[in-house]
């Protein structure tokens, strides 16, 4: 598999691959599965009809790993790709997706991912998703991810779901619905900055006995951009469930956090919090005092903000 | 090393003009530990600001190995040498132990020698070199690590505001330590602590007393000390530590 420089650039940001990953993967480049390999353990195989992957992680195994980054390269390429997950009981397995845009062309590009994770009994995955663009064109980078996660008992899911930056458009979109004992933890980071802006919506529905969710989102919106986080738990049994939007706002940028949260049964217990400022003053300040500039303080505070 | 000339410093307050710092004149040279004492409210942390850069004064010098740092700000001075650690320290989302050590040093330090740092402030390394600085620390935990971190900057001037505010015993004499340390090797470095603590003031080679914003003594530990011993300005390490 050759890569050009801009793949692998791309690769790099996203999924931290410089070379053919371990274990099971497929790299999607300019809408074509460009390298794919299945392992003894877990099976790639394209969808027929539509655009996309089924991906088989068999049951009892151990540190899995499924490497799916997508790449592109082309301006004015528009895609809608359908990944299916189906993970075996008591199986662990990483999963690392993410996609860059690279569009140095006068017209849009435009990746629409939906992901959906079937996770068997006693089943462990963490998820991790990177969402990234570079290009000087006055084409839009695009990115809108579908994420569904229906968590069967005692599974276990960790997402970490991170927009680094040049993404023009977002709508990002999860739904989970976790059964008896389920537990899912989020860590969303979303950077806006220019004229961006950024959709995020979580429905995540508590449905069985001491089914748990902690959802926490941070983001920074520079430049004139725009965030709506809206993150909704939904609690219909005994079950604990936990949101959290956490942001910092600069120059002319604009947060709207809607936290939200559903009982339907008298034993859930939810919370939320929100919180929207600028960057403290004093964090400058005390930056400052160690030689840091202003400008150096501030990308400090930021990158550990959004770590 | 520090030089401050007539320095005054007003704030505006409910229309009025009040003056927290009226005309002070201090030289600290190298090699010494100065602290400055006094009443609260008599403008020894607004004094540690002014000369961090924190807070402009409305007239006056501060000069710092003979240059004008009067209209410097924070970063310059800091760059010049001068440190500053914060009488409530600051958290921050995200920035590890690790992180604010190696920023503070400006240096890519190996862990072995941010570990080197946080032992000298009694801190187990291992434990805390990649928690977050953040309020899941103790204000105790947090006093230690933002006195690491002047550590690792090796200024040639540190000021320390009231290292004793928010602390337990336990960091406290820990604490005392760090600074009995520092005025051993302190060689042409120099160390000016704000402190009403009197195992702090005994460690001082000149006390400065701070009232209203007026210098109203200033003096060898000895000639000062004394004086002062059963006020507000030199108290037993038993009280005060959880101001």
């Amino acid at each position: 598999m050759d890569l050009n420089n801009i793949q692998k650039y791309l690769l790099k940001e996203i999924a931290d691959i410089t070379e053919v990953p371990q274990g099971a993967y497929n790299i999607r480049s300019d809408s074509q599965s460009i390298g794919r390999q299945s392992t003894e353990n877990v099976e790639i195989t394209p969808k027929e009809g539509v655009s996309g992957l089924d991906i088989f992680i068999k049951p009892n195994v151990k540190d899995e790993t499924v490497h799916i980054p997508v790449v592109m390269t082309k301006s004015g390429l528009k895609e809608e790709v359908y990944n299916d997950f189906f993970i075996g009981d008591n199986a662990q397995v990483l999963i690392v997706a993410g996609c860059g845009i690279d569009n140095c062309g006068a017209h849009d590009s435009q990746h629409d991912g939906i992901h959906r994770f079937y996770v068997g009994k006693n089943a462990k995955v963490k998820y991790v998703e990177k969402h990234y663009g570079s290009g000087d064109g006055a084409g839009k980078r695009i990115l809108n991810p579908v994420t569904e996660v229906y968590a069967e008992e005692g599974s276990t899911v960790e997402m970490e779901m991170v927009q680094i930056k040049g993404v023009d458009d977002t709508t990002r979109t999860t739904v989970a619905e976790l059964k008896k004992g389920a537990s899912m933890v989020v860590r969303e980071r979303l950077m806006t900055h220019e004229e961006q802006q950024a959709f995020s919506v979580y429905t995540v529905n508590l449905n069985g006995k001491d089914a748990n969710a902690d959802i926490v989102s941070r983001g920074v919106a520079r430049d004139n951009s725009f965030q709506k986080l809206d993150l909704k738990i939904v609690g219909n049994a005994e079950c604990k469930g936990h949101t959290e939007c956490d942001s910092i706002i600069m120059d002319n940028g604009k947060i709207l956090a809607v936290p939200a949260l559903e009982a339907n049964d008298v034993d859930a217990s939810l919370v939320h919090e929100a919180a929207i400022g600028k960057i403290a003053g004093e964090q400058l300040i005390k930056l400052m005092t160690l030689g840091l500039t202003e400008a150096e303080a501030e990308e400090q505070i930021i990158n550990g903000f959004l770590r | 090393m520090l030089k401050i000339k007539n320095l005054s410093f007003d704030v505006q307050s409910e229309g009025q003009n009040k003056e927290i710092i009226k005309d002070i004149s201090i030289e600290v040279p190298d090699g010494k530990l100065f602290v400055i004492t006094g009443p609260n409210g008599g403008g020894k942390s607004t004094l540690a600001k002014l000369i961090a850069g924190i807070e402009k004064p409305t007239s006056g010098q501060i000069i710092f190995n003979d240059t004008d740092i009067t209209d410097m700000s924070i970063t310059d001075r800091a760059k010049l040498g001068i440190g500053f650690a914060f009488q409530q320290p600051v958290r921050f989302k995200g920035i590890q132990v690790l992180d604010l050590i190696r920023i503070a040093s400006g240096k890519e330090l190996s862990i072995t020698e941010v570990c080197s740092y946080l032992s000298k402030v009694g801190l187990c390394a291992a434990e805390y070199i990649n928690r977050e600085v953040n309020s899941s620390l103790s204000g105790g935990e947090l006093k230690r690590i933002e006195i690491a971190t002047v550590l690792a900057r090796g200024s040639l001037l540190t000021v320390f505001d009231e290292p004793e505010a928010g602390i337990d015993l336990w960091s406290f004499s820990n604490l005392i330590e760090v600074f009995e340390r520092q005025r051993r090797e302190i060689k042409d470095r120099s160390i000016l602590i704000i402190s009403h603590q009197e195992r702090i003031l005994n460690i001082a080679d000149e006390i400065i007393v701070l009232k209203n914003g007026v210098l109203e003594t200033k003096g060898t530990k000895d000639e000062v000390l004394p004086a002062l011993m059963g006020t507000s300005s030199a108290v037993k390490e038993c009280r005060g530590v959880n101001n």
